[in-house]
């Protein structure tokens, strides 16, 4: 299952867990990144809190959990090589993996026709 | 989103044609960056040439109405050697206060006018300020013509001299910081030998109906790209250039802000100047605070308004300008530190969301300038 947020993040479940990341229309805007902040494993987040810094040459930016959980795992390898977060957004560029606590919330996302269509209303 | 009370350059159409994100700047709609993107853009310049539309610069004349040397009169709020001036010389010089601290920083050239007329060059972000300064202090004395009709465009990098050379092949002959008249695809331009970025370039001053013919024709270069203000400023940042009103601004000194080049020899001996008894002072006696480079040990970046503080995590001054500089590699800023912590390799902390990173007082520029300086025969 594959869902986004209106912060143009996006959720792979996959079991009990959930990949994060950020969609291409994020690293796009973003333009090219040269730092990630990533969480400490075992951090735990309520929805909309501040979890990951993105930084491009120009600016940082919050990358927000997009759910309540705790994090499991971080994608330690964009601390050498961020720019994956361009290259790759949707696979090797993934931030974290979360534990939800209600993993009705995930669920209750957009799916990828709800978040093409929520791009398109952006233009 | 279009603001229709942001000021377009005569360069504008060019950039959106080409793609560029146009964001607002100094009252202008500004390319940021176009798509090859900042990173690319920074790296094409050092590497070849850049493109950079500067338009929104004021550019203005300064000439005299009583008979007196512009440049003269100019030194009373000026601190450099501008009387010297030969036609067709310029300096980089610090508009000031009675206080001694820097309104602005800008550029002033003599012109091949009989009467010694100056071009100069001030920052967009202060043109309306500097004006005003200007025409109150010397009613009477000076006239001040902003040459609105103009465009201002900057060919920065390695290759700006065999592009330039193309149009015409004098421009080989100049030298860093000269400026002359030059004839460019039948157009009469003012030519300098200077820029923002480190790197050997030059900057053209075009009526304002030819520029968009002139760039297009620079753009037909392999060699050469637009290149926007992201990429300027990092660009700038690298080479430890400062950014008026940022790195520092009405309250800092010279002295301060680490451009004791930018006082005369003399000058600085007499002060007779504006704010000439706080700088003969500091340069006697030294400053509390002193504008240094920064190296960042890890890979975050500290931009402006950071706090930096001592090993023993005290507050001691604070980031004006920073980011990723992408011919370093890694992050580079500047920022005020106590005189006593300002030697290159000092150990400080930069504060930066709440975390302490340690970071380097460092050397400016944080990479070799390439000016092309005149040799020495």
């Amino acid at each position: 299952m594959l869902k986004f947020t209106e912060d143009h993040e996006w959720m792979l479940v996959e079991g009990d867990t959930v990949t994060v990341g950020i969609t291409d229309h994020a690293q796009e805007a973003l333009g090219d990144i040269v730092f990630v902040e990533l969480p400490e494993v075992g951090a735990t987040f309520e929805k909309g809190d501040d979890a990951a810094v993105v930084e491009s040459v120009k600016a940082a930016s919050e990358v927000y959990a997009p759910i309540a959980g705790e994090i499991v795992a971080v994608n330690e390898d964009l601390e050498g090589e961020p720019g994956t977060v361009n290259s790759a957004p949707m696979d090797g560029g993934w931030f974290f993996k979360m534990k939800p606590a209600d993993m009705s919330e995930v669920e209750a996302a957009m799916d990828e026709a709800a978040y093409k269509e929520f791009l398109a209303g952006l233009e | 989103m279009a603001d229709e009370n942001l000021l377009k350059t005569p360069l504008y159409d060019l950039h959106v044609e080409a793609g560029g994100k146009m964001v607002p700047f100094a009252g202008y709609s500004m390319p940021v960056q176009y798509p090859l993107g900042i990173m690319k853009e920074h790296l094409h310049t050092r590497d070849k040439a850049g493109l950079f539309d500067v338009s929104h610069m004021g550019q203005a004349y300064v000439r005299s109405v009583d008979g007196s040397d512009p440049a003269k009169v100019l030194e009373e709020i000026m601190p450099s050697a501008l009387a010297v001036l030969k036609p067709g010389k310029m300096r980089y010089t610090l508009l000031l206060n009675d206080n001694g601290g820097i309104e602005d920083d800008l550029m002033v050239t003599r012109t091949f006018d009989p009467e010694g007329s100056l071009y100069i060059v001030v920052n967009a972000a202060c043109k309306e300020k500097d004006y005003g300064i200007l025409e109150e202090r010397f009613a009477g004395r000076l006239a001040l013509e902003p040459l609105e009709d103009h465009a201002l465009l900057a060919l920065q990098g390695p290759k700006a001299e065999d592009v330039l050379a193309e149009l015409d092949p004098r421009v080989r002959d100049m030298v860093f910081m000269e400026g002359t008249m030059v004839t460019l695809e039948g157009v009469v331009c003012w030519v300098a030998r200077c820029g923002y970025t480190g790197e050997d370039g030059f900057e053209i001053s075009v009526p304002k109906e030819e520029a968009p013919a002139l760039a297009a024709r620079l753009l037909k270069s392999d060699d050469v790209e637009w290149i926007g203000l992201g990429a300027r400023d990092s660009l700038r940042l690298e080479s430890g250039l400062c950014l008026s009103g940022h790195d520092f601004n009405d309250e800092t000194s010279p002295v301060e802000a680490s451009l004791n080049f930018a006082l005369g020899k003399k000058r600085r001996e007499e002060g007779d100047f504006i704010g000439g008894e706080r700088i003969l002072k500091e340069l006697a006696e030294g400053t509390s605070k002193r504008l240094v480079g920064i190296l960042p040990s890890g890979r975050a970046p500290a931009r402006e308004g950071v706090e930096i503080a001592d090993m023993d995590g005290n507050v001691i001054g604070q980031v004006t300008s920073g980011g990723f500089g992408p011919t370093v590699g890694g992050p580079v800023a500047m920022g005020y530190v106590p005189a006593e912590l300002a030697e290159a390799g000092t150990d400080i902390q930069l504060i930066v969301r709440g975390k302490m990173l340690a970071a380097k007082v460092a050397q400016t520029p944080f990479i070799e300038q390439r000016y092309k300086r005149k040799k020495v025969s």
